[in-house]
């Protein structure tokens, strides 16, 4: 392994730049001209628009524009779409209402786009937007799922008259019904997965340009997956063909995946430009990104685990109600649904397994992807209920857990997912090694003579990562191929840009990339550049979520570098003059087997544009080659987290004292990178679980509108991480990687509810387990003990 | 933000003259509550009176006698790490250092925050509980008369602190428990003894600002430890209750930062 190749933990080459503040963000693009919008917001969370009157505000100072859902109605600008078509148990295509950029008549949530001013600053589109006189009729709010279903309820969109999307199910519900038959324990639970609100620390901007001399348009946007926007901007919302539309997503400050989405803001942006005449931009502040960023989880589950009298697990049943907000966001019907339920078997085998899920619409910003979609919520419920059932059977949940692990790969799963390979035991005998959990009670009897409570819990967590093979995910309803594309392009120097469709906003790509290139094309890191975000340099892309760069992304890159040394061997023949079978690459030279004769790879990419050597013969000039890669599964990251925490009974206050994860991400191409991934999962899927929920009031306000209210973890409430690997790896892909992104986010949170529910003497604590919930839990704990 | 017009004073003396012909007019401190508000276009003052080049002469701490003197545009981070205020009032140091973030610290002034009157700032628990005196341009005002309610206190139009002063007590603590998401104080409990007066100070709890615990007072003046509180706790009347905390865990919260403040207070 070189110091900059594969497995060595380089140091980010983008950390430059982004450390002495010279990162280019969407809001650090300015056009000549530029123009200013603010969106007037719904303050009800449901409401008709009797009348709109702009008069006042159009005649402000400044002002350039006032528009409204008429305006776009007229102009034929199409609506915001969801691209994954889910059908009810029935058969029947899921009831997606309308989603208009600009409210047509009726307002959904509080947040919801009214009209939008542009003027020549941003002070005065929004001094006018406060003259623009909106006669609402407000009308009842739903904002509890249970509400939303019930006879009576307000009906948020006319296509669907109970707000139901869909009523979707997955699994063999005889074969499972069978189990819980014959079942000896039957363990029940009841769960919310607490919905959240993304915060990435970049709030969502766009510029909208307009060049009237070629009638094209260029959005610089926040996005994760700048071709999908620009495909979903030209080919639904009629913006203009895609030759004519250029996307530009420039430094990303983070996404989660609120930024994979297609909004009202950009689609305006770039629509108004050629409107007005003007470059339009829009940045939102913190507390538009709280009310209009797509949401994340946001579950109501029951779910019930089959026990044979042996401890096995027979059957697995689980109900979930996901709230999907006012409209359907653009990737929000798949999450619940496709990228949830088949991962319900988590670790174990279960041979028989029934979800259904319904889709309820809210009044509440849209519910979409973020971090881990689906597969937290998932793992939540597995894990949650593994460990009762162990407790309730008197067992030892991490012997319980090993007794019903999954041994034998490939296995097929009866929830769609065939996990292609793992070793779970071994992950989770290093994790209570590393944890060192022989010994837990001593530490939980030193607490105690403290007057605290340990508490120990375990996250035993798969997950599906790639989003991909096209074939698959298009069988699912998916309305996209889930490949990735790359181009390799290598200037007559020897040095190289690599163009990937993967987008990097906190990843490390222009690292973990160059160190694919440099270690295969045995080149210097410093010569490789990693180009992205930009559709008018890469062709096409589908984007970075669901962990999919690695995988995904490097595999196209990995393919295309396949290419480039197949002609750099035919060059190189030319120049050593032998056959081109007979040429060897290695370490950065090409030599003729079995001699000494040797070209390096700078003079090859050098020949290969001067071409004098090969001039008139049967081989192009120049060394550029590209490769699409779709995979033949998805990868399966799985793992071990451990969470050993400690409680206040008096205050209530959880203090997380050690965290153990052992994780299993195929082949690694950079630890450092890597281990700054899992914390960052972790860090989130611990504000989940201890501190994050986004609440509605009854009459649909966002109470948690801000970080007054709404609690982010930070540095003091989260512990130092006890990091370890093993691998398996990924045999789908060439580079045998899995994916590491959301691994942290999606085993955490069942991790602490476990230790707190352990601590507190398995008292159900719902999430966010705040002081107060873990203090009147700890009462009832400490009453209990006291009645014994 | 709205517009406003913005000026700046060297003088508590000019600064009040321009809030007397200003009727809307906003004293600008360290501007940690008022700019947020402002931006947000929650306040909308026609004019802001920075006090900030009067700092030489309205900021600094001085001890004397038995008194520590801190004028109002002392930042808190000048407030936590003084000398002075660490041997004399080391809990008001230890306070100071609790506020906000290390940005709001080295912003933010005592006057202000004892200004605002926020419910759930620190320094008005401190200044209750240590019998403080605010002075103002006009008159000197003692603690138990000047917070008079939820952002609300005894300074009239245009009245301005100029500075605060504490009596040095024998014993004193803070405990705070901070709100999980803002860091606010959800319930903050200042215990002072000086003499054979005790005062308790609960601060972020009451539905109308800080007050004085008398229970707790009563107790402790009896004997100044933890066990002269056993089975006193407060009551949950009055106390705030939001999504963060109903009143009964406030009320509860109450009697164990007391306990620990008091334990505190005396070394333990």
């Amino acid at each position: 392994m070189s110091a900059t190749g594969l497995g060595a933990s380089v140091r980010r080459k983008e950390d430059l730049r982004f450390i002495t503040g010279r990162g280019q963000y969407t809001d650090d693009i300015n056009r000549p001209g530029q123009a200013y919008a603010y969106f007037l917001r719904s303050p009800h969370a449901h409401a008709e628009i009797k009348s709109l009157d702009t008069k006042a505000a159009r005649k402000a100072d400044g002002v350039l524009a006032v528009l409204t859902g008429d305006d776009i109605a007229a102009d034929k600008v199409g609506g915001l779409i969801c691209g994954w078509m889910i059908h009810s148990k029935d058969g029947s295509p899921m009831k997606a209402g309308a989603h208009p950029a600009l409210a047509q008549g009726k307002v959904r949530y509080v947040g919801d786009h009214v009209a939008v001013v542009i003027a020549e600053t941003l002070a005065q589109a929004r001094d006018a937007s406060e003259k623009i006189k909106v006669d609402y009729k407000v009308l009842p709010a739903v904002v509890d799922m249970n509400d939303a279903v019930k006879k009576g309820a307000p009906v948020i969109h006319d296509v669907s008259d109970n707000n139901t999307v869909y009523n979707w199910h997955l699994g063999d519900k005889a074969a499972t019904d069978a189990a819980f038959a014959k079942a000896k324990h039957v363990t029940k639970l009841d769960l919310v997965n607490n919905r959240l609100v993304p915060n990435a620390m970049e709030p969502r901007a766009a510029v909208g340009d307009y060049e009237p001399g070629t009638e094209s348009f260029t959005l610089y946007t926040t996005s994760q997956n700048p071709h999908v926007a620009r495909l979903v901007l030209s080919a639904f919302i009629g913006i203009a063909p895609e030759h004519k539309l250029r996307v530009i997503a420039p430094d990303v400050g983070g996404g989660f995946g609120s930024k994979i989405f297609i909004y009202a803001e950009e689609t305006v942006c770039v629509w108004a430009a050629k409107k007005v005449g003007r470059p339009v931009k829009w940045t939102a502040d913190r507390s538009e990104a709280f009310l209009s960023d797509a949401h994340g989880r946001d579950h109501l589950t029951h779910a019930e685990l089959a026990l044979d009298e042996k401890g096995k697990m027979i059957g697995l049943r689980v109900n979930t109600k996901a709230n999907l907000g006012a409209y359907l966001s653009t990737f929000s019907s798949s999450v619940p649904t496709y990228l949830y339920a088949p991962l319900l078997s988590g670790q174990y085998d279960i041979p028989a397994i029934y979800a259904e899920v319904d889709g309820i619409y809210t009044n509440t910003a849209p519910v979409d992807a973020y971090r881990g979609a689906g597969r937290p919520e998932a793992t939540f419920v597995v894990e949650r209920l593994v460990e009762i059932a162990a407790r309730e059977t008197g067992a030892d949940p991490a012997q319980f857990r090993l007794k019903n692990f999954i041994r034998t790969f490939p296995h097929q799963t009866p929830v769609i997912m065939a996990y292609d390979v793992g070793n779970y035991q071994a992950a989770l005998e290093k994790a209570l090694e590393m944890a060192d959990y022989r010994n837990i009670g001593k530490r939980k009897a030193a607490s105690a003579r403290e007057g605290k409570l340990r508490g120990i819990g375990f996250s035993a967590y798969i997950e599906a990562c790639g989003i991909a093979p096209s074939a698959a995910v298009g069988s699912l309803g998916a309305g996209v191929g889930l490949w990735e594309s790359a181009e390799v392009r290598v200037n007559p120097i020897g040095t190289v840009e690599v163009l990937t469709g993967s987008h990097s906003h906190g990843q490390g790509h222009e690292t973990t990339f160059a160190q694919l290139v440099s270690d295969r094309l045995g080149i210097p890191i410093d010569n490789v550049s990693i180009v992205h975000g930009d559709t008018d340099k890469v062709q096409m892309g589908m984007g970075t979520y669901g962990s999919r760069s690695g995988a995904v992304g490097m595999s196209a890159i990995f393919k295309a570098l396949d290419k480039v040394i197949a002609k750099g061997k035919k060059v190189a023949a030319y120049c050593l003059e032998a056959a081109a079978d007979d040429i060897d690459f290695k370490d950065g030279k090409f030599s003729v087997k079995g001699t000494d004769k040797e070209i390096d790879f700078g003079s090859v990419a050098l020949q290969a544009y001067i071409a004098h050597k090969f001039s008139g013969q049967d081989l192009e000039p120049g060394l550029k080659e590209g490769a699409f890669w779709d995979p033949t599964n998805f990868t399966f990251p799985a793992g071990v987290h451990i969470c050993e925490l400690e409680i206040d009974p008096e205050t209530g206050t959880t203090r997380i004292d050690h965290w153990t994860a052992v994780d299993d991400f195929g082949r690694v191409i950079n630890p450092m990178i890597v281990e700054g991934q899992v914390h960052g999962g972790i860090g989130q899927g611990v504000g989940q679980a201890l501190c994050e929920g986004a609440h509605y009031d009854k009459s649909g306000q966002l109470v948690t509108a801000s970080f007054n209210d709404y609690c982010m973890p930070r540095a003091d409430d989260l512990p130092s991480y006890n990091v370890g690997m093993t691998q398996t790896p990924c045999p789908s892909n060439p580079l045998g990687i899995k994916g590491c992104g959301e691994a942290g986010a999606i085993a955490a949170p069942p991790a602490v509810i476990n230790a707190i529910t352990d601590a507190v003497g398995h008292e159900n604590v719902a999430m966010p387990a705040t002081p107060l919930a873990v203090w009147r839990a700890a009462q009832k704990a400490v009453m209990k003990k006291a009645a014994e | 933000m709205y517009q406003f017009t913005y000026h700046r004073v060297d003088s508590a003396r000019k600064a009040a003259n321009l809030a007397e012909k200003n009727e809307d007019a906003k004293f600008l401190a360290g501007g940690m509550t008022l700019l947020p508000t402002m931006k947000q276009r929650l306040a909308s003052p026609s004019a802001l009176i920075d006090l900030n080049p009067a700092s030489e002469k309205l900021a600094g701490i001085e001890v004397k006698g038995r008194n520590v003197h801190i004028g109002a545009m002392t930042r808190h981070y000048d407030v936590a790490n003084s000398k002075d205020v660490q041997e004399a009032i080391p809990a008001l140091a230890e306070l100071a250092g609790m506020i906000g973030d290390p940005a709001v610290r080295h912003r933010g002034t005592i006057g202000g925050s004892v200004a605002n009157n926020d419910p759930a700032a620190d320094y008005p628990s401190a200044c209750l509980a240590l019998n403080a005196t605010i002075h103002t341009n006009k008159r000197k005002i003692s603690a138990d008369e000047f917070f008079t309610g939820l952002f609300e206190t005894a300074l009239e139009p245009g009245e301005l602190i100029t500075k605060i002063v504490f009596p040095v007590p024998s014993k004193a603590a803070y405990m705070k428990f901070p709100n999980p998401a803002s860091r606010y104080a959800m319930v903050g409990v200042f215990v002072a003894k000086k003499g054979k007066d005790v005062r308790v100070a609960v601060t972020g709890a009451g539905s109308s600002g800080v007050f004085r615990a008398g229970k707790f007072e009563a107790a402790l003046t009896a004997k100044f430890h933890v066990k002269a509180l056993e089975g006193v706790s407060a009551s949950a009347e009055g106390l705030n209750s939001d999504i963060h905390a109903d009143a009964a865990y406030r009320a509860h919260l109450i009697g164990v930062m007391a306990r620990r403040a008091v334990n505190k207070a005396n070394g333990k």
